[in-house]
């Protein structure tokens, strides 16, 4: 297993009040995006375990794109990879920041 | 919360993560989940063979509210890892278990696993074993303990034989329960014996149907988290105590399927000798034909 860390500065702050959310499944070309609200409000964690290794640059294009284009502040995000494909990580990604946001019942 | 807040949108079971099962099926916003992946209990094996984790070891475990009723639930992740058993992951629902007998709670098992995982197989062997134990002990204490089968990876392995302790068992046509998988009985016996790759032959022999008609499983429903909920807010309604007349009953029943069916070669010839009508239509039939079709099916007597 890889495992790679990113530490961005993210310009909009997650919406939302729960303190958590997870999206995905480890299973081959699938992954697992577990959200949590433990960073400062200005920056973006992003912690990665990859079944593949050697797409670091890949994994830093995708998390930057995502933190640009996203409201990704004050989250801590911890990812388990069974090798998903670049759209599919930006597909969980923007599925989390969502699901994080969604109103507590 | 009512049964009229219950969410309503339709949704697959087969196709549904375990998560989005619970949240179909217990009351809206009632799940409170034990030991989340925020707490990262993870296999302490997959790491030597260099495989990769999921923060919840492939089950969701926690508290609910069914029509209203207090219950605990576990469900397994399927997708992950053939949805084994593991250390973890067993300890988590074993826990679970002990926890319902000791608050008397009723419990609901969301069964989609291929057995124990194979990397940490004698943890995951042993889990079997403890959960088997717990179940027994649950419902030596009055509480219900209720397995629901649609999910992709069946139940099969070391599922199968917890699915066998539990109380009542709710299949869809989808569901699967054997002990030995397709693959494995055709790698042991050959491909005369089975043909893995016949679906048809795997699902007649293996599938929701049929385990319904000979007294595997007790209520048939549609691939459909309403109709699961429903079927398991009827399970609950009553207590079903368990003990030596229960098991002795059900040793009695077997025997007597052994004579009945026993020179079956097909689950066709199995149903024909049911009674049944038209017996090769059976995989075929809507639920509602299907149902009315099963009226003189084996029934058991929770227990299997």
């Amino acid at each position: 297993m890889e495992t790679l860390s990113f530490r961005l500065s993210a310009s909009t702050r997650a919406g939302g009040t729960r303190m958590q959310a997870i999206v995905g499944v480890v299973a081959s070309g699938n992954l697992e995006v577990l959200l949590e609200r433990a960073a400062p409000a200005d920056s973006c964690m992003i912690d990665i375990t990859t079944a593949a290794h050697g797409f670091g640059a890949v994994w830093e294009a995708v998390v930057r794109d995502f933190v640009d284009r996203r409201p990704a502040g004050g989250l801590r995000i911890s990812i388990n990879d069974g090798g998903a494909r670049p759209d599919t990580v930006a597909l969980r990604l923007a599925q989390g920041v969502r699901k994080i946001e969604e109103p507590e019942r | 919360m009512t049964a009229a807040t219950a969410n309503t949108d339709s949704l697959s079971w087969y196709e549904a993560s375990a998560r989005q099962r619970i949240d179909a099926l217990v009351d809206p916003g009632s799940f409170v989940e034990f030991i989340g992946p925020e707490q990262r209990e993870m296999s302490p094996h997959l790491a030597i063979f260099d495989l990769p984790e999921q923060f919840d070891d492939g089950i969701v475990i926690g508290r609910g509210r069914l029509d209203s009723s207090p219950v605990f639930v576990a469900a397994q992740e399927g997708r992950f890892m053939g949805g084994a058993f593991g250390e973890v992951h067993g300890a988590k629902l074993t826990g679970l278990l002990r926890a319902a007998r000791t608050l008397r709670q009723d419990v609901l098992i969301l069964f989609d696993t291929g057995g124990v995982r194979l990397q940490e197989a004698n943890a995951g062997e042993l889990a079997i074993a403890e959960i088997m134990r717990a179940i027994v002990e649950a419902r030596r204490a009055g509480v219900n303990v209720i397995g629901v089968i649609g999910g992709r990876a069946g139940c099969y392995g070391g599922g199968s034989l917890i699915a066998g302790t539990c109380s009542r068992l709710i299949v869809s046509e989808q569901g699967r329960i054997s002990v030995s998988g397709p693959e494995v009985i055709e790698t042991n016996k050959g491909i005369e014996e089975f043909d893995s790759r016949d679906r048809a032959l795997v699902w007649r022999t293996m599938g929701g149907k049929h385990r319904y008609l000979i007294g595997g499983a007790d209520a048939f429903v549609d691939d459909e988290a309403q109709a699961v909920r429903q079927a398991a807010i009827d399970a609950l309604e009553v207590t079903r105590g368990y003990g030596v007349a229960n098991l002795e009953a059900e040793q009695s029943r077997l025997e007597r399927r052994l004579q009945r069916f026993g020179a079956a070669r097909d689950a066709v010839d199995v149903w024909q000798a049911l009674g049944i009508d038209k017996p090769t239509d059976i995989p075929a039939l809507p639920t509602d034909a299907f149902l009315a079709a099963a009226n003189n099916r084996e029934n058991a007597d929770d227990a299997r």
